[in-house]
């Protein structure tokens, strides 16, 4: 049974091309960049066109650019860095819609070491609230982080404002953008941003390999210490062909992202439309105007996001849910709560996350083969719109 | 991916019984839409007091489904007394096995086939959400001490994970762990001693000097050393001046930007808490 991925703010398959720039560094070219040697160097000389890459896909220098192994080693280089770099400040902001990279973080640095965090809340479609977040602005405030794009609605935030405001106040501004390399234009000569993360296995490169923006003359203080690697900023050999792989995916993304903006983009419309207009109590999470092109949020009232996962597993279709039941947790996902979405919808959400890898065939098939997957669990449900009292529902807009 | 058996992958994707009796005589409703699983279970008793059908309406996740239906099967056929005696653990059982985080939903079928009963008998009406008696312990859930108390004795559970596990207490803010430790201790017979009225008022009230130092020195290697040392860090004792207590930080935590909120979050709070709340301390 052939899989229909559409898992891809999960992971992202590797681009063909991005393989086979790899596969020689595995086997042939397997030198260390750091040696003196000409069989380390010639590898020495791929990661600085691949750290090249980088920094042209986020338009900011080459020497801005430091390699990690995930993104959440390079948002954790970036708070931790901010926090050690002005010591006398006690506090952080950031949104309750981040990824745990970010919040299980903080939540340790409140409980550990006695940070104070603010949380910034989201209106009922997962958007930021400018005003709330310049109140939260205080003289003793360490760094901002605000992601970029979040990872399971897909809602694109006011970066460029946002960091404008935190430069203003004289606050280091990091920003998460995992979701965003890629599928958003990213132009870091013109957003004041001081720090940000990238993930590789987000844009068609391996897992295993991230990294991490940090502007010039901002003063950085190292996560890992050791050797000199990284110009002293992140100690360990490099993952030279990890390292290689996000170099050649930055390129493919760079060459893509006009497709990423049309092309997934109608498929991920096509996806959602189908899917609302053809299955009853259904609704569309985050904000339908700002989001990533191949992200799409749907609750499926009264049936329970686990249950849809693994039926429409049976017939090959990949994706995630917000539910409680798939995470381990029991309460469902952080970002729909806190955008208030009742407990109605919330356990029956499920990401549809979209790539240039998908095909027509692929979205219609889906779209068929939903609707009595849905019917079914709904007649399994004691609950339905009927049974329920509209208090329920009161809170949620359109 | 949880890993579910094959019994219980056969029993979501072709539930047994799935559906309402109209003219059942016994209705068990738990759970509810916010508590993110619900069932509904119907059963029909014949004249020899054995159960002839029973159907139900699951809410939730695989497990859930395949506990209500594998529960349904269980039912029919037996009198009432012999599915009186079907506990949750039967339900796992009969499944091959539930992932342990999953147990709540054989939890809930048994809740539900009480119920089910007890309206058949006229003990409570019929589809009405079950009525708690006892304390709200879990409000999140809506979990009561008499269910976890149940749960614990059933179960033999340890932990509070255990009873998260196992009736979805304490999944949710985590405000309610302390009650949940408690009841587990009074469920192991280890229930909290009636204090007495001579109780100090602090630990250290009616010490002499020297055992305050002792007791001061012992919280330091037993309560804080530990702790610093987990990081890579250490802490010594330098001085006690009446009230105040003098230390060093040394390896990780010497010079350590947080050594300030180390030093009154972790060492002054353990030291006022287990020694005395007037104390404070320093580095020296």
């Amino acid at each position: 049974m052939k899989t229909i991925y559409l898992d891809n703010n999960a992971t992202t398959q590797v681009d063909p091309a991005v393989f086979e720039a790899m596969k020689p560094y595995f086997t042939e070219l397997y030198g260390n960049p750091s040696s003196m040697h000409r069989f380390g160097g010639q590898v020495g000389v791929k990661l600085k066109e691949a750290r090249a890459s980088v920094a042209n896909l986020l338009g900011c220098s080459p020497e801005e650019i430091i390699f990690t192994s995930c993104g959440s080693e390079s948002d954790n280089t970036a708070i931790r860095s901010a926090l050690s770099a002005r010591p006398e400040r006690r506090h952080i902001i950031t949104t309750a819609v981040e990824h745990p990279a970010i919040l299980s973080l903080c939540k340790y640095l409140e409980k550990k070491d006695g940070y104070e965090v603010t949380y910034l809340g989201t209106d009922e479609r997962g958007r930021l609230d400018i005003e709330e977040y310049k109140a939260a602005l205080r003289p003793d405030t360490a760094i901002v982080s605000i992601m970029w794009a979040n990872n399971e609605t897909g809602n694109i935030h006011p970066i460029e404002e946002m960091a404008k405001i935190a430069k203003e106040h004289d606050v280091f501004f990091h920003t998460d953008a995992v979701q965003a390399v890629g599928k958003v234009d990213i132009d870091l000569s013109r957003v004041p941003v001081d720090m940000l993360s990238l993930s590789g296995h987000k844009l068609h490169a391996p897992k295993g390999v991230g990294a991490l923006f940090v502007r010039k003359r901002l003063p950085f203080r190292p996560f890992l210490i050791g050797g000199h690697q990284e110009r002293s900023r992140r100690a360990g050999t490099e993952n030279t062909t990890g390292i290689i792989a996000l170099g050649k995916a930055c390129e493919l993304a760079r060459e893509h992202m006009a497709e990423e903006n049309t092309e997934v983009k109608r498929l991920r419309d096509k996806l959602e439309k189908g899917l609302l207009e053809s299955i009853p109590d259904t609704k569309l999470n985050g904000d339908p105007e700002h989001r990533l092109p191949n992200t799409s949020n749907i609750s499926f009232g009264y049936v329970e996001g686990e249950a849809i996962l693994l039926m429409i597993d049976q017939v090959g279709i990949a994706a995630s849910s917000g539910s409680a039941c798939t995470s381990g947790s029991l309460e469902p996902s952080h970002v729909l709560r806190a955008m208030g979405v009742p407990f109605t919808f919330a356990h029956g959400s499920i990401r549809f996350s979209l790539s240039r890898f998908n095909t027509e065939e692929e979205i219609d098939f889906v779209i068929e083969t939903l609707p009595p997957i849905i019917e079914n669990l709904r007649k399994l449900s004691p609950f339905s719109a009927e049974k329920q009292a509209p208090a329920c529902t009161k809170s949620f807009s359109e | 991916m949880w890993e579910y058996t094959d019994k219980v992958k056969d029993h979501f994707l072709n539930p047994r019984n799935v559906g309402t009796l109209e003219d059942a005589d016994g209705v068990g409703e738990v759970g509810s839409l916010a508590c993110g699983d619900a069932l509904t279970l119907y059963i029909k008793v014949d004249e020899d007091g054995k159960i002839s059908d029973a159907k139900f309406q699951t809410f939730g996740c695989a497990s859930a489904i395949a506990s209500s239906s594998a529960l349904t099967e269980m039912l029919i056929g037996k009198t009432v007394e012999e599915a009186e005696k079907i506990t949750n653990k039967d339900i796992a059982e009969y499944l091959g096995g539930l992932p342990r985080e999953k147990m709540h939903c054989s939890v809930m079928g048994q809740e539900a086939l009480e119920q089910a009963i007890k309206n058949m008998r006229g003990e409570a009406p019929s589809k009405m959400e079950h009525s708690h008696e006892g304390e709200l312990i879990c409000e999140c859930f809506g979990v009561f001490d008499e269910e976890i108390l149940h749960a614990i004795k059933e179960n033999d559970l340890k932990t509070v994970e255990d009873v998260t596990n196992f009736t979805k207490a304490g999944g949710g803010c985590g405000k309610c762990i302390p009650d949940l430790e408690r009841l587990l201790a009074e469920a192991h017979g280890e229930g909290v001693c009636p204090t007495p009225s001579s109780k100090p008022a602090f630990p250290a009230q009616g010490m002499t000097n020297i055992q305050r130092m002792h007791l001061i020195e012992s919280v330091i290697d037993n309560d804080v050393r530990p702790k610093l040392q987990a990081d890579g860090g250490n802490i010594e004792l330098v001085d006690i001046d009446r009230d105040a207590v003098v230390v060093r930080f040394l390896g990780m935590c010497s010079g350590c930007p947080s050594s300030q909120a180390t030093l009154k979050n972790l060492v002054e709070t353990a030291l006022r808490a287990k020694v005395d709340p007037a104390l404070t301390v320093r580095e020296g």
